[in-house]
């Protein structure tokens, strides 16, 4: 029998080979050291150059250098070749080498606005273990922001021990969702330990795979819905983090929400580093006057 | 910047939300001192702004932390609240 990890999610690395470092004035970094993935995010200029997103490890610190690392391999750029590097994500405060550290939630702000353009107002970022509503103006400043972090039922966490249930790469659970007959009623408790239940029980009443599939991203669609209707939709909307991938849960979201979600220049992985990015090179402006 | 602290799961919404650009305009912020659990705090916010938060340990347990005021449901005169001279903030349950 084939022994896989079916949580596993692709690590990714990325260079604008057109540009050189080099030749830049402004190299600025941006890294999200999230609680499952860690983004590392280099702007040549106020241009994205190079990101990277591999998986968080026990240390935030160590992560935050790994998730550099494809980017130094690929580009022979080195940390200390960044004018000014911010780190951002739940485990900023051990990212030490950072010159500041800003939240998740201002750099989600600025990051969005950069990808989704300029009326962006309304993000929803679904992230490992938890999920936030931010509204944002013009200029990509938060205006309004919630976050659920209690609770993993909606985050990345809780797809991945769905995948690992079902036996289903990550990766196929938005597309396998949708291959059904009908759509299903939500699963009644999206809770990550009783989840597993629930879909034991499914599975056991004759349920295939993807409607169980369909019923538990329907329900993520709208637990994360409730979420944000709390702060309120304004277009345009943007979807972030990891779950930004799955489209299982974003067409139901957007079905929900009766509103398509702005498309993302940029994997929307990234947003909070990207975000990150942002402000350390209007940092390192201001820090030269 | 409207913020809200706190969390939803199962037994409902929990979220302390404080408007920050009236919370900005108050020097003393007295409702950090009205709290008899002290669960709240001043800081400096990524603009730079010195506002009122609630402390991060205590944002996941608002429903045990916030019941000292509100042993019964409905919304009474919360000492924070009471005490906030800017009508600032407000609580979902």
């Amino acid at each position: 029998m084939e022994n896989r990890d079916f949580w596993r999610w692709s690590e990714d690395v990325f260079v604008d080979t057109s540009r050189d470092w080099r030749s830049a004035n402004i190299i600025s970094c941006g890294i999200d050291v999230g609680s499952v993935s860690s983004k590392a995010v280099v702007m040549l200029d106020g241009m994205l150059y190079a990101y990277s997103i591999v998986r968080t490890g026990v240390n935030s610190s160590e992560s935050a250098k790994k998730a550099f690392i494809p980017i130094e391999e690929r580009t022979g750029l080195k940390l200390n070749n960044c004018n000014f590097i911010v780190g951002t994500g739940y485990g900023r405060v051990n990212i030490t080498f950072a010159n500041k550290t800003i939240t998740e939630i201002a750099c989600h702000g600025k990051g969005a606005h950069y990808a989704g353009g300029p009326k962006v107002r309304t993000i929803l970022d679904m992230g490992g273990q938890d999920c936030k509503a931010i509204h944002i103006d013009s200029e990509g400043k938060v205006t309004n922001f919630l976050m659920n972090d209690k609770c993993a039922a909606g985050t990345g966490r809780g797809l991945e021990v769905l995948a690992e249930l079902l036996e289903i790469p990550i990766e196929e659970i938005g597309p396998r969702s949708f291959d059904i007959d009908e759509e299903p009623e939500p699963v009644s408790n999206v809770c990550v330990v009783f989840a597993r239940a629930e879909a034991y029980n499914l599975l056991r009443k004759g349920w295939s795979k993807n409607k169980v599939l369909a019923a538990y991203c329907r329900a993520i669609a709208e637990r994360v819905c409730s979420l944000i209707k709390r702060i309120g939709v304004e277009p345009d909307f943007f979807v972030s983090g990891g779950i930004s991938k799955n489209i299982g849960i974003v067409k139901r979201v957007e079905r929900i929400l009766g509103i398509e979600a702005v498309k993302s220049t940029v994997d929307a992985q990234i947003i909070g580093a990207l975000g990150a990015a942002i402000f350390a090179k209007v940092l390192y402006e201001k820090s030269r006057g | 910047m409207i913020v809200s602290f706190g969390y939803m799961d199962g037994s409902g919404e929990y979220f302390i939300t404080v408007d920050n650009s009236k919370c900005v305009k108050c020097a003393s912020k007295p409702c950090i001192s009205a709290c008899p659990k002290q669960i709240l705090e001043a800081i400096t916010n990524d603009y730079d702004e010195l506002v009122m938060a609630v402390k991060n340990e205590a944002r996941n347990r608002l429903k045990e932390e916030c019941s000292v005021c509100k042993p019964n449901t409905g919304i009474v005169n919360l000492p924070c609240i009471s005490a906030c001279p800017f009508d600032a903030i407000k609580h979902s349950w």
